[in-house]
């Protein structure tokens, strides 16, 4: 692998990622990580998801007509989106229970129409297979991260086995019940971000507008 | 995908200008076909196995809330071994014979005018907005074929969602022994809790209605004081998730009422003897 396709690879992971650096995908974010076995699922879909449409998109990109371009990626999108959710009830049904209408909304979820508009338009398959897998991941590696640590203090719990025994039932442990609803993702994706721009500050948006201090003498 | 169909006859077409506009109805054309086709062959091959997964996964509900199920065994066969499936109708309370109660669906008799009544304002306290007339109910006979439990199915509005589930009550009619949820929306770690096993294990024992046969079980506000009068027919509440309980409550109230299967449940015991003695 040259350097070039192992970056758009493992550039979204932490350099470029969709969530913490292009704020995309947020919504589901907060939507599936109470726990980590729907939040794991979510993010292997969008990978399925993100990386054939990708691919689908970047064969057809020279034959799509410039003026019905968005239409021909939702078409691709929501078509694999549907067959996904269809895989899942047959072979996964508890999970799919919990997982509801997140898996549908894969369709709406930015990054993926993003990465089909940016980058698979204008590159070769193979390229565009990477860069698809590649933001999967990265959306995935945020989409876990955020689940272990609700799952953990909010339940006591990963992937439903016990690690912090509750109060509840005779342990130690409180849970902590913001972990459970999506005020507290938004926290933890918002310390992420803080720590991920603090280790890398290159990362850091330079303010678009500056209020300009003015003497009050050069008013008058 | 359209690369592939890229044969002698579309050549000419794949060959205009991209914003011609007999290649953009061509192309549209052209994935909706693929992507139609596509979709389509995913539902119908995988429509069995989905089909089969709903079912199964009502019936290991069936058989949790009646305290029957063995996890490894296959459940379709178990089921039908200890499980009878009548149908029932509401209106009068009487089983219906040689009704086709596999094929059955009470969502869809539900939505329909002749096999369902509209509910007033005030009688819809569950927030159904239209009950069917038939239903099925799950007779679980013991070893001597006598009925043992009664699983009857429920539904109800909480704070966001409809809450299905399956009432577990004993030969009496009375005892409850089970409640489970099988499909909901409520918000996860507080209304979701209604199906928290822990909290469920409160129902068994419980009496679901008092002597005159009015609806009296509720979902308390807190905890149960057991000094209460009432404590045989209260459970403790959820914390953070007030609405949630009271549409347990009323959702059993509603289903246990006369607008249920109050009808059914008095004359169960007069059923009981012809059909199963």
């Amino acid at each position: 692998m040259t350097m070039q396709t192992k970056a758009i690879l493992t550039d979204p992971l932490i350099n470029k990622n969709p969530i913490t650096l292009q704020i995309l995908g947020v919504c589901s974010a907060l939507a599936v990580t109470t726990k980590l076995a729907p939040a794991l699922i979510m993010g292997l879909a969008v990978m399925v998801v993100l990386s054939i449409s990708n691919v689908s998109i970047s064969l057809i990109r020279k034959h799509i007509p410039g003026s019905i371009r968005i239409i021909v990626q939702m078409t691709i999108i929501a078509s694999l989106v549907i067959i996904v959710d269809q895989f899942l009830k047959a072979y996964a049904y508890e999970l799919s229970k919990q997982l509801s209408v997140f898996i549908g909304l894969i369709i709406t979820n930015c990054i993926v129409m993003g990465r089909a508009e940016a980058f698979a338009m204008h590159n070769p398959p193979t390229a565009s297979f990477l860069d698809g897998l590649g933001h999967a991941m990265g959306y995935g590696l945020i989409l876990v991260i955020v689940a272990v640590v609700r799952e953990l203090l909010g339940s006591g719990t990963l992937l439903d086995y016990t690690v912090l025994p509750l109060v509840k039932d005779g342990g130690w442990y409180e849970p902590n019940g913001l972990m459970l609803l999506a005020p507290g993702a938004f926290f933890i994706i918002g310390l992420l971000i803080w720590a991920i721009r603090t280790w890398k500050p290159d990362q850091v948006e330079k303010p678009e507008y500056q209020i300009h201090m003015v003497h009050r003498t050069e008013i008058m | 995908m359209a690369e592939s169909l890229s044969t002698s006859t579309h050549k000419g077409l794949l060959a205009l200008p991209n914003d011609d506009k007999r290649k953009i109805i061509f192309v549209a054309t052209a994935l909706c076909l693929v992507c139609s086709v596509l979709v389509s062959t995913a539902a119908v091959t995988l429509r069995t196995l989905q089909e089969n997964n709903a079912q199964n996964a009502r019936k290991m509900e069936i058989l949790k809330v009646a305290g029957l199920h063995s996890p490894g065994e296959d459940v379709d066969a178990y089921f039908n071994q200890h499980v009878q499936t009548k149908m029932v109708d509401l209106n009068s309370g009487n089983y219906i014979e040689n009704f086709d109660v596999a094929t059955f669906d009470e969502r869809k008799a539900a939505r329909e005018h002749d096999s369902s009544i509209e509910l007033q304002a005030e009688q819809d306290i569950a927030g159904i907005k239209r009950r069917t007339n038939y239903v099925r109910v799950y007779l679980i006979p013991d070893q001597q074929g006598k009925i043992n439990k009664i699983v009857l199915p429920v539904h109800g509005y909480g704070l966001w969602s409809t809450m299905y589930g399956f009432l577990a009550l004993s030969a009496d009619g009375r005892t409850i022994a089970g409640l489970t949820f099988y499909e909901h929306a409520e918000t996860a770690g507080l209304g979701a809790e209604i199906t928290n096993a822990k909290w469920l294990a409160q129902f068994p024992g419980k009496q679901a209605l008092d002597p005159q046969g009015r609806p009296l079980i509720r979902v308390n506000k807190g905890p149960v004081n057991s000094d209460d009068t009432e404590a045989n027919y209260l459970v403790d509440g959820i914390s953070g998730a007030t609405l949630t309980s009271i549409g347990v409550t009323n959702l059993m109230h509603f289903w246990l009422g006369e607008l249920g299967f109050g009808p059914y449940l008095g004359k169960l015991n007069q059923l009981a003897q012809p059909n199963n003695g």
